[in-house]
């Protein structure tokens, strides 16, 4: 038999559902895999050996029983460490909450634990999920299996890496401004951003509250679907959660596995055209538009004129909304304490607490955020960037009465190597110029590996209209069918 | 700081006040706003939480229908338009008794606004403007020790505990009251009461200050005559009706001490002492706290439906002043009565016990005589008397069925207070039913007879007031047990 | 010119409630300014008569019945705490005594 690290999530459900391997041992070669490389990639915060093992069984045990198992059972997945989960370790990335587990479970990790599939750790992240290299966690940065001296984008590059590195078939990341996407492109791996609302963020550990969407990442389009439509559907915990069945998104994932797009109008947004981008991703790109062509779809050339206004726009909400989300962490109900020491006042400890527990690009968000939403500041820089808001959504309304959908390249660079964008924080923002506008509109999009720039992955987003998950995922399928999946040289 | 107040009098002719009302309510829900803890109070600490309420990482707030719900019924009553759109808003202000460090309020969309209420000061109406109805929601309660007072002053830390944490709390705020002169104490007093009033007949929350269910801020500033108005201060802490009384008194006063001497009125938070009954200063507004304001990204607007508004309006209860008036009119009282019955607090005490069976005069002579006699003497509100209306009413029937007499009766209901169980079983148990047994009775008048037989003579020879005397023997004898008239009746058949 | 000052970045640390370092405050400084300027493109858009969107779900009236469910046990609630007494969250003194509501 292959090795099973390699296959894919719907093989190894196949395995365990005809009882040729077992979910124990399924989970074993991965637990295996992680011990193996994970020392060069750095993917995981904490790999919950014993309580991954324990689900395995229970798997084993329904089977035997006869009872029937879902699409994904005896799976396993590596989960960002954004998620609360019962008992296990959840830092977020950051000092502040190191050490604390859980007293509940985040909707997300019940609903895969429901799905039988089998949590194998949590995953490395920028502090927050702010950042789009993973350089920013406080636990160390994860690395590309591509080259382990580049970074494995952001925020959720220990979910990517943990997928390239063949450590864990499926696995949950958050995008708030591109962090499953991204991370997806320069890693070779399919990520996609639900709907906002799509998905529950109960238990996911608030960034900007109007934008995080929990989503899943994998190897292939059609196990991306395969997670989406265990995790997504109406979540009565969250007020923002649409009331509405998820979109079948695997069945769309096998229409687009034929290879079909006839009748598929996409549309190019002439604004990511030319600008920003590195050549080598243009490339790429323009490649895969060919491929989509050949494959049947309509290529056309569409304006959305405030985009260049969503990066700006982004990093004053996102930053606004977490000064306020990241209040709450002052050393009194849970996490980090300093400063404790019986003379101090407890405005002193809080801010002895939050100074040593948060990084600096968290203190600078906050800081910005705290600037923004100030009273003499709200209208020209909060107010002005929710008119902003407005002003993407209409665009993409009015694209999407030309086009089933929209695309890009995900990323306007490839991999870049660690440490590289670090000491000038705006250059670090422009990893996330192409994703950004879907999170403000709201909708769905998913990058899929296209091509190679320099040895290095390459990756296309779709982008559709909200509550049209589907869409996306049969353009991406298609473009999968013809392009391939990719594989990284051996760790 | 001793500083010579100036007399109210002299204040009020020299000085306008204007007031302001910001009131605090708790609302009766089963469970807290944005999660399903449970809200009754009395559980030991940290046992009424979950994520939500404690605010951990992850947690998400879903809103309260029945809250909601309250928050539309109390803007109608309080005649206030309801938003058709409004959405919560995040306040942001670092204290430890809110687990998010922020509280979910409402700002500049409230879901109720520009209302009013009329409320009766010296037999004058009152209106008093309602500015907005917000819902919002409460904090946890601190423990403050090491400071000899339990105080926060001097404490060397804090015990939290979020059982109330997340409880739903809805705020009302009046428009700036000006014009009512040296009335102001009064009439903020009187608008409390009114509003609690309501707020009890809408059953929504149990309205109990001391207990902190219904909070009062109380807004005060002092101009002179055609001038503008004054800085105001905002007295907080204020827990009782007859505080809210003395912290719009003691706060005019002061205000117009520092005016007379030259002085300047500091914008500022002050705390009012139930013990003294003065205010003193807490953080000057000036370095208040921006508490940037934005909308809270985990909810979703509100938008009630106008059909669902017109419904929670129809259903609404009769609201109190025009329930007092018709009361007033179904009792036959003239003004003065009627409020006479409001000062002692005793218009529900009465209803009840009309409802019971008992007419309106005597139901109402029982609860303005004897028994606010008593809660006078032991210092105890009317309805904390002792007393139920359905007591009340049962006694008046014995009296009614003759088996009372007045003087019995107040006899059973020192009983009744002393909690010895019904009239009815206490009259069996004290033995003090009126001897209506003609034949015990008759022995009791002929016995009276033939020990005053002088008397007796007056009697026969046309002198009918000398039965008078008899009729006291009588009663002696029977241990005050015998109608009064059925013995005088008795005597003088005896002796015709 | 800046957009924002040492002093600025220092109140604003300060409504933040971080203690940041002498270093830090010279670092940030020129750090927000780049930010502050560059979102502050924001306001090339003329929007006069553009609603802002805060939420891009058109969901309104999400409410949850007024049913008791079930919470955390003490603890479970105490479990993360840094530091408990008479189960209860123990804080060190607290300065500012007013609590707006
Ligand atoms: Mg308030
Ligand atoms: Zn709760």
């Amino acid at each position: 038999m292959t090795d099973i690290t390699r296959m894919t999530a719907t093989q190894i459900a196949e395995l365990v559902a005809s009882g040729e391997t077992s979910a124990v041992e399924v989970t074993r070669a991965h637990l295996d895999r992680i011990a193996a490389v994970d020392g060069q990639v750095n993917a995981f915060l904490h790999v919950d050996s014993e309580g991954a093992l324990a689900a395995a069984r229970e798997v084993d045990a329904r089977r035997s029983a006869g009872e029937e198992l879902g699409p994904l059972a005896g799976v396993p997945v590596a989960v960002k460490d954004v998620l609360t989960t019962k008992g296990v370790p959840t830092t977020v990335g950051s000092k502040i909450l190191e050490g604390w587990r859980p007293p509940y479970d985040s909707t997300i990790v019940q609903r895969l634990r429901a799905a039988g599939t089998v949590m194998l750790g949590k995953t490395n992240m920028d502090e927050f999920a702010m950042g789009s290299s993973t350089e920013y966690s406080a636990y160390g940065p994860t690395r590309n299996p591509w080259d382990t001296d580049r970074i494995p984008g952001g925020s959720g590059g220990g979910s990517a890496a943990a997928l390239a590195a063949y450590e864990a078939p499926l696995a949950i990341g958050s995008d708030t401004g591109g962090s499953i996407r991204q991370p997806g492109a320069v890693t070779g791996t399919v990520g996609a951003k639900p709907t906002y609302g799509g998905t529950s963020r109960y238990g996911l550990v608030a960034f900007s509250s109007s934008l995080d969407t929990p989503g899943p990442c994998a190897r292939t389009v059609l196990d991306a679907a395969l997670l989406h439509e265990a995790i997504g559907g109406h979540d009565p915990r969250d007020s923002t959660s649409i009331p509405a069945p998820v979109p079948d998104v695997v069945a769309a994932a096998k229409l687009g596995a034929t290879g079909d797009l006839s009748g598929v109008r996409l549309g190019i947004v002439s604004e990511f055209a030319g600008e920003g981008a590195e050549p080598g991703v243009l490339a790429a790109f323009h490649e895969a538009v060919d491929t989509l062509t050949k494959l049947g779809a309509e290529i056309v050339e569409v304006s959305c004129p405030h985009f260049r206004y969503a990066l700006p726009a982004y990093y004053l909400i996102a930053p606004s909304e977490c000064s306020s989300n990241l209040a709450r962490f002052d050393g009194v109900r849970f996490g980090l304490r300093v400063g404790d020491d019986g003379n101090r006042s407890l405005e002193e400890v809080m801010s002895l607490t939050r100074e040593a527990g948060f990084g600096a690009e968290v203190k600078r968000r906050i800081m910005i955020g705290t600037y923004a939403l100030s009273s003499g500041y709200y209208d020209a820089y909060y107010g002005q960037a929710q008119k902003v808001r407005t002003l993407i959504t209409r665009d993409f309304t009015a694209a999407f009465e030309r086009v089933d959908a929209l695309i890009s390249p995900t990323t306007p660079f490839v991999a870049f190597p660690l440490g590289a964008r670090t000491s000038d924080p705006y250059q670090m923002y422009l990893a996330d110029l192409f994703t950004i506008p879907t999170n403000l509109y709201g909708g769905p999009g998913i990058s899929v590996p296209c091509g190679l720039s320099d040895g290095l992955p390459v990756g296309l987003q779709v982008m559709a209209p909200t509550m049209a998950d589907d869409r996306m995922y049969r353009v991406a399928a298609a473009l999968e069918s013809a392009v391939g999946t990719l594989t990284p040289p051996q760790l | 700081m001793t500083t010579t107040l100036p007399a109210y009098d002299e204040v009020v002719a020299r000085y306008e006040p204007v007031i302001g009302l910001e009131t605090h309510v708790e609302l009766g829900t089963n469970t807290k706003m944005w999660c399903g803890c449970p809200t009754d109070f009395g559980g030991e600490p940290n046992t009424r939480v979950c994520p939500v309420c404690l605010g951990l990482p992850g947690s998400l707030p879903v809103a309260n229908k029945a809250a909601i719900e309250a928050t539309i019924r109390i803007g109608l009553a309080l005649n206030c338009s309801i938003a058709q759109w409004c959405r919560f808003a995040r306040k942001n202000y670092f204290y430890p008794d809110m687990p998010k460090n922020f509280q979910i309020s409402q700002y500049d969309e409230p879901l109720c606004f520009d209302g009013y209420l009329d409320v009766e000061v010296n037999g004058e109406t009152v209106r008093i403007g309602i500015e907005r109805v917000h819902l919002e929601e409460d904090t946890g309660k601190t423990l403050h020790v090491g400071g000899a007072t339990g105080r926060i002053h001097g404490a060397t830390e804090s015990l939290v505990d979020y059982n109330r944490a997340g409880i739903p709390l809805v705020e009302i705020v009046t428009k700036p009251i000006p014009g009512t002169g040296a009335l102001a104490p009064e009439v903020a007093r009187a608008y409390v009461t009114e509003l609690r009033d309501v707020l009890r007949s809408l059953g929504v929350s149990d309205v109990r200050m001391e207990e902190g269910s219904l909070r009062c801020d109380v807004n005060t500033s002092l101009n002179l005559p055609g001038e503008e108005w004054g800085t105001r201060t905002e007295t907080k802490n204020v827990n009782s009706l007859r505080s809210v009384e003395r912290a719009v008194r003691s706060e005019m006063l002061r205000q117009a001490s520092v005016l007379d001497a030259g002085g300047r009125i500091t914008q500022e938070t002050r705390h009012f002492h139930e013990d003294t009954g003065d205010t003193t200063p807490g953080r000057s507004k000036e370095t208040a706290t921006d508490y940037r304001y934005f909308p809270e990204p985990d909810l979703v607007p509100l938008a009630p439906d106008p059909a669902w508004v017109a419904e929670l309006k129809a259903a609404l209860p009769e609201l109190p002043r025009l329930h007092r008036r018709r009361l007033q009119q179904a009792w036959g009282l003239s003004d003065a009565d009627m409020q006479s019955v409001l000062n002692a607090g005793a218009v529900e005490l009465i209803e009840e016990t009309v409802a019971a069976g008992a007419t309106p005069a005597a139901a109402r002579k029982w609860w303005l005589g004897e028994l606010s006699r008593r809660a006078n003497e032991t210092g105890v509100e009317l309805a904390e008397v002792g007393a139920t209306p359905a007591q009340v009413a049962e006694l008046q029937g014995l009296v009614d069925a003759g088996k009372l007499n007045d003087k019995l009766a107040r006899a059973v209901l020192e009983g009744v207070v002393a909690g010895e169980g019904s009239p009815t079983e206490i009259m069996g148990a004290r033995g003090l039913e009126v001897v209506s047994d003609t034949g015990a009775l008759t022995a009791a008048v002929d016995e009276a007879i033939a020990a005053n037989p002088e008397i007796a003579e007056k009697i026969r020879s046309g002198k009918v007031a000398a039965a008078g005397a008899l009729v006291g023997a009588v009663m002696k004898t029977t241990r005050g047990q015998a109608d009064a008239k059925t013995v005088r009746e008795l005597i003088l058949t005896r002796l015709s | 010119m800046a957009a924002i000052s040492r002093e600025e970045v220092a109140h604003l640390a300060r409504l933040s409630r971080l203690a940041v370092t002498e270093e830090e405050l010279d670092t940030f400084a020129g750090q927000l300014d780049v930010i502050l300027q560059a979102v502050a493109q924001v306001g090339e858009v003329a929007a006069a008569d553009i609603p802002p969107t805060s939420h891009s779900v058109p969901l309104t009236n999400v409410l949850r019945e007024d049913v008791v469910t079930p919470g955390l046990t003490p603890q479970e609630a105490l479990s993360g705490a840094p530091d408990a007494e008479e189960q209860r969250f123990r804080v060190p003194r607290i300065l500012d005594e007013d609590v707006a509501s």
